[in-house]
């Protein structure tokens, strides 16, 4: 019994002095490399896949080009990792990258136990429904009696029952082990909608037959809150990519985008010369952006960082608004709708703490 | 009544030569003695053609004429009626090959496979001569150049490594002063075994104790770096010269050849090693950015070259007297038999990096190779056995008559015999290796097929028909690159068959 104790004691003391030796300080590791390591998904339409050129693009992959802008201003600093589901956070744990992108849900077990930190929500997804234009539904709710083609064993199969369930409403199930086999099945007509994840949908309909003869509901019934994550110890680094991605939304919620970043800039950087000559000068920018774009306080250096760090981000990927909408959303092929990735001011859950 | 001799007829002038009937000769002929012949095969024929009438125009049709060839984006490929999207693997070709190799780079990878094709193609043809310096240049020369090639070279080899190379070099002299009975030898090797371990002591003494192992320059700091390339291009170079002085000072005393023959093993080794550090100028290459057909041939050509003399020498272990040999190699090929590639895959890739110490990494690709030549070595030594098994037990008896110790004997008697018998056996084994190459995909390696189905997920050509496409094509290429094989193998079988073969 003493024995296995010392063994456990041994193995925990292991455990605990990697966890402390991987807590070094990750962007002195990252400036010395030179380019940010950063964990995708080998392939996601929309959030990471490669162009006919090879290179990586995509909603998370500008997440990686976002944090390499902050840190040397130039999004190419990126080496990809293209990582699977499962190797994805032991990749993270063991420091083979500095950072996941990869379409992972925050989840309590996984931000407390693993070892692992999300720094914030990129992405609301949820489970939603696709059906035919010709049926003419626009909600969820009008469902009742329909075939619903969903992948069995998994909380895909469970949050339907719920959801029908607690709407009183009834459906016909209609299961396939794999996806694909679910996808074909809705596409030969076999069902009247589809379930899995949003994203999931939107991406399934461009491989549809005709996609244009289809639209995802509105509804959204369950959470997948998706996100960047990086290891647990280090939190100047955690910082980092937290507020690269509140910088984000914050420059969508003041108007800032890559077009009129300089141009923000300067007028307030005019202000603050009017102001110093004239106290009662009334600026004309906000100062909210004088403090995002590096020009009012020293926000940069308590993330490791020169003052220009937001500034450097929205110039090279634009604001969280931009890089939605040319990657998944309306200027892309996949039409996603912002929904709950609206800002929290215009309907949706999209909120960035202030900078102050 | 006419005699005979009135009535004999003696021809005297030849008869004219006929042309063969028309039921013998011609197209028609060969339709009716082979397609036709009786009713049950007339029957079989009519069956085929009308299945073949009902198959081939379809897919005619599908993969040609309504076909797509050239176009921008998904666009091309939507209007109904549509057949295969071939502007999808048109656009993707490039990357179908290298995979993400930096465009301005990809010149290294076709130098690679310009040089790899110099040195198979006159290797397979067996009336082209100098077949001894082929073999040096495919095997020697050809490997480090690729290593260098593809990924830039300029290795970091730190003391770490170089004292773990001198670890092996103080155990394999050691083995031979275990093993042999000749007292020079054993002197010989014995004071080679002492100075490598006093070389690895100072090794590991002075080493700058970083554990960064594989990784590429300009990664990490290079202090330390200079000397202990120094201390390799001196060993190798002494090594090569004592070599070469035991071999030419004491001409036909016995042993000098073989410790001689070590010398310059280990010289050529450490000169290899020290090769990979120069700095070409090349810009290093992760093979994170390998993929496509590249990764499917590096996988599978390193893993034939490797698991072969692997696999023959674990057959010949299987069958040993020795008991500790024997053990090990059933041992050895029992796991790796009894475990799915998958598994070993998996373990390389999610559980290798967890009992690693922190900081240190190890090549997937590498991680990758390391398992898949296991395992077909594995495979193939059980194929060998067979084949050793065959051969009848008079000629190792034969060969010990004619004073053949063990070596000789398996190289110049058995072996040939045995390795002639399992040529399909072992074709068939590189066939499956070829195809299970694939299976990298689940370490987030991505092959041929793998970057195939990763194109299917880019929005710009993500369609119902897209993947029906790309699957096509990949079939296409594996099926060639294998049917290459087999028909190489049956040449190579006819050339060897000594009368086995039943006609």
């Amino acid at each position: 019994m003493k024995k296995y104790l010392v063994t456990i004691a041994a193995g925990a003391a292991l455990c605990l002095t990697a966890g402390a030796a991987m807590a070094g300080p990750t962007l002195d590791l990252v400036k010395k490399n030179g380019f940010i390591r950063c964990g995708v998904n080998p392939s996601l339409i929309g959030f990471a896949a490669t162009n006919d050129a090879g290179e990586y693009q995509g909603f998370d992959v500008d997440y990686c080009k976002a944090v390499a802008s902050a840190v040397f201003n130039d999004p190419s600093k990126v080496k990809y990792t293209p990582l699977n589901a499962k190797e994805r956070f032991t990749a993270l744990q063991s420091g083979e990258i500095d950072m996941l992108a990869r379409n992972s849900t925050w989840t309590m077990s996984r931000d407390t136990q693993m070892g692992i930190m999300f720094t914030g929500v990129n992405y609301y997804d949820g489970q939603g429904f696709m059906v035919r234009k010709s049926q003419n539904i626009s909600s969820a709710l009008e469902l009742n009696g329909a075939t619903v083609c969903v992948q069995t064993g998994t909380t895909t199969e469970l949050n339907l029952a719920d959801y029908f369930k607690a709407n009183k409403m009834d459906y016909t199930l209609v299961a396939f082990e794999n996806n694909t086999d679910v996808n074909n099945a809705y596409d030969a007509g076999r069902c009247d909608a589809l379930t899995t994840d949003a994203s999931g949908l939107y991406a399934t309909r461009l491989a549809l037959q005709k996609p244009d003869d289809h639209i995802v509901l509105p509804e959204i019934i369950s959470k997948e809150p998706l996100g960047p994550v990086v290891r647990q110890g280090d939190d100047e680094w955690f910082g980092l990519v937290k507020w690269v991605g509140f910088a984000l939304v914050n420059a969508e919620e003041l108007g800032i985008t890559k077009e009129n970043v300089e141009q923000m800039k300067a007028t307030a950087l005019d202000d603050q010369a009017q102001l110093a000559k004239d106290p009662s000068y009334k600026a004309k920018g906000s100062p909210d952006a004088a403090r995002l774009l590096g020009v009012d306080g020293t926000f940069g250096q308590s993330i490791g960082l020169g003052n220009d760090w937001a500034f450097n981000v929205i110039k090279q990927m634009g604001n969280y608004g931009e890089i939605f909408d040319r990657n998944i959303g309306a200027g892309s092929k996949l039409q996603i709708a912002r929904g709950l990735n609206a800002l929290w001011s215009k309907g949706g859950i999209q909120y960035a703490p202030p900078i102050r | 009544m006419a005699t005979a001799a009135e009535l004999a007829y003696v021809q005297r002038e030849e008869e004219p030569i006929l042309p063969a009937p028309r039921s013998e000769i011609g197209a028609f002929a060969w339709f009716r003695q082979n397609l036709f012949s009786s009713v049950g095969n007339s029957i079989v024929t009519i069956i085929a053609i009308l299945f073949l009438a009902w198959v081939i125009p379809p897919i005619v049709r599908w993969a040609f004429v309504d076909a797509v060839w050239t176009g921008p984006d998904r666009e091309v490929c939507l209007p109904e009626g549509v057949g295969a999207c071939w502007a999808y693997v048109n656009a993707k070709f490039a990357q179908f090959i290298y995979g993400r190799y930096p465009i301005d780079e990809r010149w290294r990878v076709n130098l690679t496979g310009i040089l790899f094709v110099a040195g198979i193609v006159p290797m397979a043809i067996p009336s082209i001569p100098f077949k001894r310096l082929n073999a040096i240049f495919l095997l020697g020369v050809f490997p480090v150049a690729a290593v260098v090639l593809l990924t830039g070279g300029h290795f970091d080899i730190s003391f770490d490594w170089l004292f773990g190379l001198l670890v092996v070099a103080a155990l394999l002299s050691g083995l031979v002063v275990a093993m042999t009975t000749d007292v020079r030898e054993r002197g010989l090797a014995g004071i080679v075994t002492l100075l490598a371990i006093a070389a690895a002591v100072v090794a590991f003494a002075y080493g700058d104790g970083r554990d960064t192992v594989g990784y590429f320059a300009g990664d990490v700091g290079r202090g330390g770096l200079v000397n202990a390339r120094l201390v390799i291009l001196v060993a190798g170079s002494a090594a090569l010269i004592a070599g070469l002085v035991a071999i030419l000072r004491t001409p036909g005393e016995p042993g000098a050849g073989r410790v001689g023959a070590l010398w310059i093993g280990a010289g050529v080794l450490e000169l290899v090693f020290f090769a990979l550090t120069i700095d070409f100028g090349l810009r290093p290459v992760e093979t994170q950015l390998w993929g496509g057909l590249l990764v499917t041939l590096v996988v599978a050509i390193i893993g034939m070259v490797t698991s072969l003399p692997l696999g023959i020498l674990l057959a010949l272990g299987r069958r040993s007297k020795m008991p500790v040999v024997r053990f090990l190699s059933v041992v050895f090929i029992e796991f790796w038999r009894g475990v799915p590639l998958i598994t070993v895959l998996f373990m390389a890739s999610v559980m290798l990096p967890v009992f690693l110490p922190p900081g240190v990494t190890f090549d997937k690709l590498l991680r990758a190779l390391i398992g898949v030549a296991l395992f077909t070595s594995a495979y193939i030594a059980e194929v060998v056995r067979g084949g050793l098994q065959a051969i009848p037990r008079g000629q190792y008896e034969a060969a010990a008559a004619m004073g053949l110790k063990f070596g000789p004997m398996m190289r110049l008697v058995v072996l040939p015999q045995a390795l002639k018998i399992v040529i399909p056996g072992i074709v068939n084994s590189f066939i499956s290796l070829f195809k299970d190459t694939s299976l990298v995909l689940i370490v987030g390696i991505l092959d041929l097929l793998g970057t195939v189905q990763q194109g299917f997920n880019d929005a710009n050509w993500t369609s119902s028909k897209t993947p029906a496409t790309g699957y096509v094509f990949a079939a296409v290429v594996f099926w060639m690159f294998c049917f290459g094989m087999s028909r190489y193998s049956i040449y190579t079988e006819n050339r060897l068959n000594t009368g086995h073969r039943r006609r």
